[in-house]
């Protein structure tokens, strides 16, 4: 199965990786693409800044592909994190899941976005309007409800 | 072995990465996190609340009570906050 994963700074065009996902296939019937944006949290946020662990970024999110793999007949995967500095309305993150049908591209996207957020080894924090450096972003239990439930 | 930091984890220990000798009798992460602790004030700080602090070996997340036998490198870091 196809399967992109990227790590990277520079910004991504969804419309491009779909077409690279899908191109020259008849199979593919569904293809689910899920966009994660930087907000400005009501106008308080000048950027976000990313940290991740290089090496075990790549890995870990291959292993998260792999589980998607044996859960749902998907067709192929792309997944692209980006880090460093971003400012709002930017893309963060990229995840693209295909299948014949929709069923399992909507769950596939919605599973890997959930063990994403808590085990990618990615860390958020802010860069305020007013130039100071703002707090890392706390993780959500909320979040980890949200894994929890695919278990 | 190497250890590395990232987040505020890095921040509290003021660096990025170390190569350290464990002594004898390190046989977890918990047993390396009490050694840490130890070192000073800097390690105390990072790990004061170690329910928090979640560790990886060689790429790969682990608990607490996981061996470090063979672990080429081990990091420390908060609770994951990509997406």
């Amino acid at each position: 199965m196809a399967r992109t994963i990227r790590i990277q700074s520079e910004p991504f065009d969804t419309a491009v990786e779909t077409a690279i996902l899908t191109e020259g296939r008849a199979d593919i019937g569904a293809v689910v693409a899920f966009t994660g944006l930087c907000r400005d949290e009501g106008g308080r946020l000048a950027a976000l800044e990313l940290e991740h662990y290089p090496g075990m970024a790549e890995a870990e999110i291959d292993r998260i592909a792999g589980q998607a793999e044996s859960r749902w007949p998907l067709l192929g995967l792309t997944v692209i994190h980006r880090f460093g500095r971003i400012s709002p309305g930017e893309e963060i993150v990229l995840v693209l899941a295909a299948s014949a049908h929709r069923q399992a591209a909507f769950e596939a996207a919605s599973f890997l976005m959930d063990y994403l957020k808590t085990q990618a080894p990615f860390w958020k924090r802010e860069h305020l309007k007013d130039g100071t450096t703002g707090a890392w972003v706390e993780a959500k239990e909320a979040d980890d409800r949200a894994m929890e439930r695919w278990a | 072995m190497k250890l590395v930091y990232f987040a505020w984890v890095r921040e509290r220990v003021g660096k990025t990465d170390e190569d350290v000798e464990l002594p004898e009798g390190i046989g977890t992460v918990a047993d390396l996190v009490r050694w840490l602790k130890g070192r000073g004030e800097e390690y105390s700080y990072a790990f004061e609340n170690e329910g928090v602090v979640r560790a990886a070996v060689d790429h790969v997340h682990v608990k607490p009570e996981a061996s470090i036998a063979g672990a080429r490198e081990i990091a420390f870091f908060p609770p994951m906050t990509g997406g």
